[in-house]
């Protein structure tokens, strides 16, 4: 029950206490409720076989999403062994539309955001940072997550989604591009004009 | 000369590893000029940034949860382990 003396309570307080918690971090990852479940289910029977392991230092909440992370490289694994990444596409419409026909500069090009430090302190933008990144295709969404949210290095993503380096840069790209974009049409523009 | 298209993927590509010199020189050279992907590099700092605190944030994927058959079921796996 309580993590101030590093002991641990039964799963059956996990699931009351961190369930939600941890099917939003393994949702955000997977994109998929069922899988998502599955994935806490995973963790918590792995937790409990492993509760030895529990070292007091970190809380309750942190141990078990570090067995999370374990159970979703394991799953990318194996899922990218069953339905390997299709090798991308060379085009992509929407990130072409960013550049000019023919010469391929900017066709707007970024524009200065100001006192982005500001807005990570406000609730609304990170509702609309979380809907940019729910409108990123799966597979964008998925790179950019465990690369700038995870901090998986590109060698580590490429062993997880048996992919190549040259495809998870473009799609790193893609996702970075579309980002930015998102943010800027619905935060950093937005706002700019309205203060 | 590069166009803004590639400046932006090897600035993406800077933010996972180094660049070979040569990249650099010619990245940093269109900077010089290039006000979008001089803006374009910042921004990239600040998605890093975005994301960083992102991931220190307790509820990521909004206000999702779980459902109560999924609940159930868990529970009932947990107690015939």
């Amino acid at each position: 029950m309580n993590d101030a003396h590093g002991k641990l309570s039964d799963p059956a307080t996990w699931l009351d206490q961190h369930g939600d918690s941890l099917y939003r971090f393994a949702l955000l990852r997977v994109r998929n409720p069922t899988t998502a479940e599955d994935l806490v289910q995973e963790t918590l029977l792995a937790a409990w076989r492993a509760k030895e392991n529990f070292a007091g230092q970190a809380t309750e909440r942190t141990w078990l999403i570090a067995i999370l992370k374990n159970k979703l490289i394991d799953h990318f694994r194996r899922n990218s062994r069953e339905t390997p990444l299709p090798d991308i596409a060379d085009t992509d419409d929407a990130i072409d539309a960013l550049f000019a026909e023919h010469t391929d500069h900017w066709a707007h090009p970024p524009t200065a955001w100001s006192r982005p430090d500001d807005a990570l302190e406000q609730a609304e933008f990170w509702r609309v940072f979380q809907d940019c990144l729910a409108g990123l295709p799966a597979r964008q969404a998925q790179v950019f997550t465990l690369t700038e949210v995870d901090g998986l290095s590109t060698e580590e993503l490429c062993k997880a989604l048996a992919a190549q380096p040259s495809n998870v840069w473009v799609m790193l790209h893609r996702a970075r591009l579309r980002l930015r974009e998102c943010l800027e049409q619905r935060w950093f523009g937005a706002t700019a004009e309205n203060r | 000369m590069l166009s803004c298209k590639e400046v932006s993927l090897l600035l993406s590509k800077a933010c996972d590893q180094d660049l070979p010199w040569r990249q650099r020189l010619a990245v940093r050279l269109h900077l010089l000029y290039c006000r979008g992907c001089t803006q374009f590099e910042k921004h990239l700092q600040v998605l890093r940034a975005v994301a960083r605190r992102f991931a220190q944030s307790d509820d990521q994927a909004g206000m999702a949860t779980l459902s109560t058959t999924a609940r159930n079921r868990i529970r009932a796996a947990l107690q015939r382990d």
